[in-house]
């Protein structure tokens, strides 16, 4: 089956450095695959830009196959994306109509400062984690694995929830900027194993109050996180933090 | 220059024992005043310098991404060995050893390929306590399955996101003492030089790739885990930053470069559809499993896959290899794939792919038991092809996936340069000539957790290391160079954009350093490499500022550094007249068409020692083999 080539407009943000105000500029991009990807297409709009003697837009990438994180883009409003259940990178062109204009824009969150055109500094969920997003062992000082036993739905759950990639779309997503998906994902993660639960209390509480110091704001359930989440981690990950949360509150 | 491997004497099963009883150990109190340089933050640098800091060093660790938990190794899909012989299927550390070394053609040291599936066990048992999810069975124990190559299942795995989930684990334990003060973490920074002092690695001068500055940082000891060097050939299933720029720049210092050549094209990626492409697809290949691979029998046959009937199918796999199948190793894979498509028997619109069909499978465990094994697999095969895996079979064809080539290293994972080490794919270590589906993440782990934090203590206990700071002048020179090196791209302002040169040499590698090699198309690679890279330094176009992001620039610097490696690996594949395991000569081959080995005159590591630009010297590590006899591999 042939498949036509169409022609794209891209509007897109444009930012030099976190202190300069930032605008949108259009570019056309002719003769785009409908197989490409988003970030090919990017790729293609750069190539020209290049060659015209300007500066190609910055954006980041890395595993282009939707499982690093580092990239992320809004796209035409929407995180990631028209699609549910992908990154920015799994973003095909095929999606797209000839001739349409897809406005593409970084994530807009006050604990995410742009460092350039598409690009923020996420590094705020570093410093989250370094609070308690591990269970604290050793290297070498542990038990042989199979003294350790977990059921299969709970191993299948955890699973669910340790899927996340920490791109931040959920944060980009929420009208309040909260980091609660984020967290809620990680410390259901490892509160569902055995392993994790002696930790469980210490973890929440430190995680939550360094979530809270980086600017990130409070959940109120509006569920943007997960209908924009390129893993799909369901919101019952920040009811369980919630439950961790109280318990560590009052234990 | 003598080459001393330091495998230490006694029998293979004892000796990584009673080397660590030998090693000289740093007093506890001693460490904290060590500060040891981790470039890479995959599974071996993230474990490594977690387990450093743990031990009490001071540890500063860097990464290109703006986190470490991004680094390439997540992208692992199918799983990661281990000889715990979970399944009663007969497994053992021997085991898991011997289809290693064999694995690898017997171009690997049997002490180093022991140590590794000995410390296997450990890195599961290590993973489960972070929090690991693998996959588990109902009654709470682990669930394994096979890869190629063998003929147990020893394979763990955490859906299709193994690697994923073992670098989180690692990035746990590393955040973990991030906050605890013993590691300092510089994301978004480019190790563009290693500094010697008095011959030892004393430094490294970083690119900030925010800011464009560069930064100078003194350490005790540097260890490289920055992964392989596939993109060298543009197209290939690693991430896009990945890149052989530190290994190259500590090459160009005085370490030796191991094995250039080999190079694992991986038999199951998604083919290649368009011009635009600037990655390909890696299909798991747990998917042999239960996928069976097929071309029709005959060539040109153009009809669609479901409608050839099952008498004109060649299961090429199945009849070549009774034994193994569908499960052989690789690089044998590979190659039967590009033979069929020579013959023209290859399918899809380029004829450049074969099939890798689940129909069977799904007919006797049905389609929701191949979903729960490979949903995600299918998912994304369906994302990037518009087609339904379920309904007709998988196109594959291989790819550039993996190195095993890197810098030499001894039994302590030192390079030839005191004091720095190499670990993970940036080592040429454990893999031989090919490595078996599922060792990468084992040996990134094994060298991250469990060995180097031992070894490297037994350099820094024995050598004299005098204070040095920043303002010395090797540090100074180094960063002088690196920054005319980038101005100088800038400067150029040619007519070919840096993609377009990286373009055209992975074609030349591709073409003439690929799956099949012969000396007339080497000899050509090494005329046209040169030329290439003279063009680049007149021509290239880089866009852009030096001060500030600058994405473009960061890739004309890797390019040029792939301009320069992609010439030794043609001379290393054009000096290895035998085949072995990936790099197979056409020259030599078996009756039926497989990689003849030429034990008596290449059973040996070539290590090259840079000269000067296109100059390299050979020397030579003998490859003895005292507790496993090479035979020529045989998967029939
Ligand atoms: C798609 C795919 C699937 C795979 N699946 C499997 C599998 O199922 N099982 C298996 O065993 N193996 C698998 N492999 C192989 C395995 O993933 C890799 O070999 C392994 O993860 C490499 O780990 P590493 O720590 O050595 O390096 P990487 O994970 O490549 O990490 C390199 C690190 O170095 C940093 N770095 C690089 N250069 C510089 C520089 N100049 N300055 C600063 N930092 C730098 C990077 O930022 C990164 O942090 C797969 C590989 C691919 C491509
Ligand atoms: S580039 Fe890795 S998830 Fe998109």
């Amino acid at each position: 089956m042939e498949k036509k080539n169409i022609t794209i407009y891209v509007k897109v943000w444009r930012q030099e450095d976190a202190n300069t105000k930032g605008r949108f500029q259009t570019y056309t991009v002719e003769d785009v695959n409908p197989d490409m990807s988003f970030l090919e297409m990017l790729d293609v709009l750069n190539e020209n830009l290049i060659k015209n003697d300007d500066i190609p837009i910055e954006f980041d990438n890395d595993c282009r196959e939707g499982i690093c994180g580092m990239c992320g883009v809004v796209i035409n409003g929407t995180a990631h994306g028209p699609k549910s259940g992908t990154t920015t990178c799994e973003v095909r062109m095929r999606q797209f109509k000839d001739g349409q204009t897809i406005l593409v824009e970084p994530w807009r969150a006050r604990p995410f400062p742009v460092i350039k055109d598409l690009v923020v500094d996420r590094t705020a969920f570093d410093r989250i984690m370094s609070k308690g997003g591990y269970i604290s062992v050793r290297t070498g000082g542990v038990p042989e694995a199979r003294s350790i036993l977990v059921p299969k739905e709970n191993a299948d759950q955890a699973m669910d929830m340790a899927a996340c990639i920490g791109c931040g779309a959920c944060v980009a997503a929420c009208p309040n900027a909260s980091a609660a998906l984020f967290v809620g994902a990680k410390v259901s993660h490892l509160g569902l194993l055995p392993q994790g639960r002696p930790e469980a209390k210490r973890r929440v509480d430190r995680m939550v109050v360094q979530m809270d110091e980086e600017g990130f704001g409070a959940c109120s359930n509006h569920g943007e996180c997960e209908a924009v989440c390129p893993k799909e981690i369901s919101i019952t990950a920040i009811a369980r933090m919630r439950r961790e949360f109280l318990k560590a509150a009052v234990g | 220059m003598k080459l001393d491997s330091k495998v230490p004497s006694g029998p293979l099963a004892e000796k990584w024992d009673k080397h660590r009883f030998d090693m000289k150990v740093v007093n506890p109190k001693n460490k904290r005043k060590f500060t040891i340089i981790v470039v890479g933050t995959g599974l071996a640098g993230a474990s490594a310098a977690a387990s450093l800091g743990e031990l009490g060093y001071k540890v500063k660790n860097f990464c290109i991404q703006d986190s470490p938990r991004r680094a390439h190794s997540i992208a692992a899909q199918g799983g990661i060995n281990a000889a715990k012989n979970y399944q009663n299927d007969g497994d053992s550390i021997w085991r898991l050893f011997y289809d290693t070394i064999k694995g690898g053609d017997y171009r690997a040291r049997e002490a180093n390929v022991y140590r590794l599936a000995q410390v296997s066990n450990n890195i599961i048992d290590q993973a489960v306590a972070q929090g690991v999810p693998f996959a588990r069975e109902y009654g709470g124990l682990f669930a394994n399955r096979s890869f190629g190559g063998a003929l147990v299942s020893r394979t763990f795995y955490a859906r299709g996101q193994t690697g994923q989930q073992l670098l989180l684990g690692a990035y746990s334990a590393l955040m973990r003492q991030v906050d605890e003060g013993r590691v300092d973490l510089y994301p978004r920074r480019e190790m563009v030089d290693l500094v010697l002092i008095d011959g030892k690695a004393r430094g490294i001068i970083t690119r900030n790739l925010v800011t464009g500055e560069y930064e100078s940082h003194v350490g005790d000891a540097v260890v490289l885990g920055t992964g392989g060097y596939g993109t060298a050939y543009y197209l290939s299933t690693l991430a896009v930053n990945s890149n052989a720029s530190a290994v190259w720049r500590a090459h160009k210092k005085g370490a030796l470069f191991g094995n250039p050549c080999y190079v694992q094209i991986h038999p199951t990626c998604i083919p290649r559809s368009g011009d635009y492409q600037s990655k390909l697809t890696l299909m798991s290949e747990s998917l042999r499993n239960d996928g069976r691979v097929w071309v029709p029998k005959k060539a040109g046959d153009k009809r669609h896959p479901n409608d050839i009937p099952e008498e004109e199918r060649d299961y090429y796999l199945e009849r070549k290899y009774p034994t193994f199948g569908n499960m052989v190793p690789r690089d044998v894979a590979s190659r039967n794939a590009k033979a069929v498509c020579d013959e023209g028997r290859g399918v899809g619109e380029t004829g450049l792919a074969v099939y890798l069909d689940f129909r069977d499978a799904i007919k006797d465990f049905g389609r929701k038991t191949i979903e729960e094994r490979y949903g995600n697999l299918f998912d994304m095969y369906k994302e990037i092809t518009d087609e339904d895996a379920y309904e007709v079979p998988m196109r594959i064809y291989p790819a550039v996936h993996y190195t095993m080539g890197g810098l030499w290293v001894d039994y302590n994972l030192m390079s030839t340069i005191p004091g720095l080490h190499v670990i993970g794919e940036a080592n040429f270590s454990d893999h031989g000539a090919n490595r078996l589906g599922a060792s990468a993440l084992m040996q990134g782990l094994s060298d991250g957790y469990f060995v180097l934090p031992y070894t490297i203590g037994n350099y820094l206990g024995g050598t004299e290391l005098p204070k040095v700071s920043e303002d010395h002048e090797a540090f100074k020179e180094a960063s002088n160079e690196a920054k005319a090196r980038y101005d100088k791209l800038l400067s150029i302002k040619g007519n070919k954009t840096v993609k377009e040169f990286h373009k055209e040499l992975g074609e030349i590698l591709w073409n003439k350093v690929g799956m099949a090699r012969n000396e007339k198309g080497l000899k050509e690679a090494l005329e046209m490499i040169p030329k290439l890279r003279e063009e680049f330094w007149q021509n290239v176009k880089v866009a852009g500022r030096p001060d500030s992001l600058n994405k473009n620039l960061e890739f004309a610097g890797r390019v040029a550094d792939y301009m320069e490696l992609a010439e030794l690996m043609a001379k290393d594949a054009l000096h290895r007249t035998e085949s072995c395991g990936g790099h197979f000569r056409e020259e030599s081959q078996t009756e039926e068409g497989e990689a003849l080995r030429d034990d008596e005159n290449f059973s040996y590591v070539a290590a090259w020692e840079f000269k000067k630009l296109g100059e390299w010297e050979l020397h030579k590590e003998p490859l003895v083999f005292e507790n496993v006899t090479p035979t020529q591999r045989s998967y029939k």
